[in-house]
């Protein structure tokens, strides 16, 4: 089958929509049409992959305004009369056509404190206890719910909030039953959690279904106001002076 | 040329650690713990090597699920599996470090399943005697990677380049002193001085068409080792995984964990049958369920029960698919069913198998809860690669270390599943290690402009106007050659002529043609990774011709039977001034009493 594809091309600001057609084989997914367009019509056309089997999240972009991975994505969801529409991640500057300059999220990964291991020789966790730790470690870093998020997208909110892959993180972190670690003041400070409004939009789109909203950051949220709004702990704070 | 020159960044380290998969990451966390300044070069973005992909887990003789289990039955379950070309000290050394080097991860935050008393549970894979493997549901390669990462980025002396690809090998007086690499995203080039450098690369399955593996297994470190002068051994190894899915084509290859036999799936034939029990090897017979009943009673754990035939080593269970399909029992699309829908509660299935529900249901619109998959053999992993001392992860050029896929020896003619991510973490500490320390104690040699400006020249060649060959369909033609000369079966006179393609191959790769900019330019990316693949290839080939028998992953269809001296030597490729030398290594003797233990029956 036939099919038009548009893909937004060039370095930096400077970009262009470059129109490729192309014929679609059967199972194929996105990620194919892009390397099919490489091989045939454009060897320099610039995408970001590795496993193409939705194991390690390289291959984030927005197909037709959704931000998806296109190894996971297929042709056939996409009506063949209509051109797909494939541009870059919106929310990071662009490198070069697909690929984008994610190295922001490398930063902020970076100032987050590590697990704080319990001082013992045999860590014992049940089960039940570490199934939410482990939803939350399914995560593969496509940095689609960074992309989606309204917060980083149209505020461009990059040096007051985290965004949610980074909550994530601390939530996995704050809910681990051995670690020994506090993170919340900078959960509420320079990760900024209360910037977050709940439209649940990264939820949305984690091809890793976690719930990102509901199972991480509310709890923070709720952990964050028990922490620091709390008026009891506010006027304990006020007569003793100290911050915990 | 003199801008060339001017524009190379230069940067020093007493380590240069190639690649960023958990090998490398474990070697680059050892090498800062001894004290030494690293430089860990990833040709991806941090976290997406390869190991992300690994599904099972990680085999240690934790003894978590059964007691009876410990390192000297991982050990011989190994050499077992490696059909005894395995270098032994390796095998020792590994199955005694595995446990300490899995529960390491866990102090580093790693959060694997867990057995009912709280411990870290394991699980049963092909050709381990015992439930061995550490994992977590179906992406515990994911969990791996994502913990040496989060150690290695607070690690004290490591500078990471992300999405840098290191070229060229740069030696002077027979020794590795530093690389030439580029940088994705701009092209501009950096010099890296290093007294001591760990390949830590991966494999090479991007030489076939049918393969588990990412873009980035091209044989780098290989080819770069060769170049260099160090040598390559056991390159006729490669893996050809049972199971890759076999439709629909654009995803032909994409790995089916080995968990899904573990967690009791089936192989049937068209007719329906249950075909394994029917190519059980005589030095497996037994510890290998008889009869269904009896692997029925294994997966409900029955004691005395022996383990059922689709557990048998991966090399023997390809080759099964593969006849059955060849005799006319296949699947619809050329391949076998395996079926977990028949064997488990589905919602027992999702929970141990989530990665492979989501990955047939959005890529093959089935439910693997309700139907059978489909699959066949896919190329997944080279047991073959850079000659290493056990001991060290020395490789024979002075300076040079490898750890990893990319090293050769550990697992022999045949890897046990879950002996990947042990070793990547295994040999990585040990290599890591054993170069900063060599590093602290060597003067640094300073590599020639010459020497640099040289490799510089030949890393932007494919730029050069009269350059003609697109690299993408090269890379097809490599492809169809290795599928159709040097695949899952070879004979002699189909190698010699899949060699003399790949030698007029190699002729056209120098005239492979980057298109555009030096800007994330993939195409010129495509032509430096032919150059390495084309290498790699002609070291497979070569090898496979030499070794004139069957064992473990090659298969000789004219030497069909195991050759008795050939199995004691490893078959050595090293660079010549007139191409590729083949050497034969001496015998291997292990001492006596790991023979015996080896050679025990059941056990």
């Amino acid at each position: 089958m036939n099919r038009k594809i548009i893909i937004q091309r060039g370095e930096k600001e400077d970009y262009f929509m470059h129109e490729f057609e192309m014929e679609s084989g059967p199972g194929m997914v996105v990620l194919d049409a892009i390397h099919h367009i490489q091989a045939n019509d454009a060897p320099d056309l610039a995408v970001r992959w590795n496993c193409k089997a939705g194991k390690c999240g390289s291959c984030s972009a927005e197909v037709n305004g959704e931000p998806k991975l296109m190894c996971m994505t297929r042709m056939s969801d996409y009506d063949p009369s209509e051109p797909l529409v494939i541009k870059p991640m919106k929310t990071f500057p662009v490198v070069k056509d697909l690929v984008t300059d994610v190295s922001w999220n490398y930063e902020v990964n970076k100032k987050i404190l590590p697990y704080q291991p319990p001082e013992t020789d045999d860590p014992r966790m049940l089960q039940e206890d570490v199934d939410r730790v482990q939803e939350f470690r399914k995560c593969i870093e496509c940095f689609l719910c960074q992309d989606v998020c309204h917060v980083l997208r149209d505020s461009d909110m990059k040096a007051e909030y985290a965004g949610p892959r980074f909550l994530v993180r601390n939530a996995m972190l704050e809910m681990h039953p051995l670690d020994q670690g506090n993170r919340l003041e900078t959960i509420k400070n320079e990760n900024g959690i209360g910037l977050c409004n709940i439209t649940k939009c990264c939820t949305e789109v984690c091809p890793e279904n976690i719930a990102i909203t509901d199972n991480a950051i509310i709890p923070m949220k709720e952990r964050v106001v028990d922490e620091y709004y709390d008026p009891l702990k506010w006027i304990w704070r006020k007569i003793t002076g100290k911050t915990n | 040329m003199g801008d060339l020159m001017s524009d190379i960044e230069e940067k020093k380290y007493d380590v240069l650690i190639i690649g960023a998969g958990a090998a490398g990451m474990r070697a680059a966390i050892a090498a800062s713990d001894e004290g030494a300044s690293v430089c860990l070069v990833s040709k991806s973005l941090l976290g997406k090597a390869h190991t992300v992909m690994a599904e099972g887990g990680a085999a240690a003789a934790l003894g978590n699920a059964d007691e009876r289990d410990n390192w000297k039955v991982h050990f011989r379950d190994t050499i077992k599996g490696g059909k005894h070309l395995n270098n032994w000290k390796m095998a020792k050394i590994h199955a005694e470090q595995a446990p300490e080097r899995i529960l390491e991860l866990e102090k580093w935050g790693a959060v694997f399943d867990r057995t009912k008393d709280g411990k870290i549970n394991q699980r049963n894979f092909g050709g381990h005697r015992y439930p061995r493997l550490a994992h977590v549901g179906d992406r515990t390669g994911l969990e791996i990677i994502r913990t040496v990462q989060d150690k290695v980025i607070h690690q004290e002396n490591i500078d990471i380049f992300m999405e840098c690809t290191v070229a060229k090998i740069i030696t002077e007086k027979e020794q590795a002193v530093g690389a030439l690499a580029y940088y994705r995203n701009n092209g501009n080039l950096v010099a890296i001085h290093a007294k001591a450098i760990v390949v830590a690369t991966g494999g090479i399955g991007k030489a076939y068409r049918v393969t588990s593996n990412s873009w980035e297994y091209t044989g780098d470190g290989h080819s770069l080792a060769y170049l260099a002068g160090a040598d390559l051994q056991d390159m006729e190894f490669i893996q050809f995984h049972p199971t890759g899915m076999v439709w629909p084509p654009s995803v032909k290859g994409t790995l089916v964990t080995e968990g899904v036999r573990g967690e009791g799936g089936i192989l049937l034939n068209n007719k329906g049958e249950r075909f394994m029990f029917n190519y059980i090897p005589e030095a497996f017979a037994a510890e290998t369920a008889k009869d269904e009943k009896e692997a029925n009673d294994w997966l409900n754990g029955i004691e005395g029960a022996m383990r059922p035939p689709e557990l048998l080593t991966r090399d023997v269970v390809a080759k099964a698919i593969m006849k059955e399909v060849k005799e006319g029992r296949g699947s619809p699309h050329g391949g076998a069913f395996l079926d977990i829908a028949n064997r488990r509660e589905a919602d027992y299935i999702k929970k141990k198998l989530p990665s492979m529900y989501h990955q047939f249901k959005e890529l093959g619109d089935l439910d693997i809860t309700e139907e059978p998959m489909e699959v066949g053999p896919t190329t997944h992993y080279m047991m073959g690669g850079i000659s290493v001392n056990a001991e060290t992860g020395a490789s024979s050029l002075k300076g040079m270390y490898a750890a990893g896929e990319a090293a050769a020896g550990l697992h022999g003619a045949n890897r046990l599943g879950g002996n990947s991510l042990s070793d990547l973490l295994v040999f990585g500490n040990i290599s890591g290690r054993a170069a900063a320390n060599f590093a602290l104690k060597t003067e640094e040699l300073s590599f020639s402009k010459g020497k640099l400006k040289e490799a510089a020249e030949q890393i932007l060649e494919s730029f050069s106007k009269d350059k003609t060959e697109n690299p993408y369909h090269l890379h097809q033609e490599l492809q169809d050659i290795m599928e159709m000369h040097a695949g899952i079966v070879r004979e002699e006179e189909s190698l010699n002529e899949g060699i003399e393609k790949l030698t007029e191959l190699s002729k056209r790769v120098k005239n492979a043609k980057a298109t555009g900019g030096r800007a994330y330019n993939p195409s010129w990316h495509l032509c430096l990774d032919m150059e390495n693949m084309i290498i790699t290839s002609l070291a497979v080939a070569e090898a496979a011709r030499e070794r004139r028998e069957s064992r473990g992953g090659h298969t000789r269809l004219d030497y069909p039977e195991y050759d008795e001296e050939l199995g004691m030597l490893n078959i050595i490729i090293r660079k010549g001034p007139d191409g590729i030398n083949i050497v034969k290594s001496d015998k291997k003797i292990m001492p006596d009493d790991l023979q015996n233990f080896v050679m025990k029956e059941a056990i």
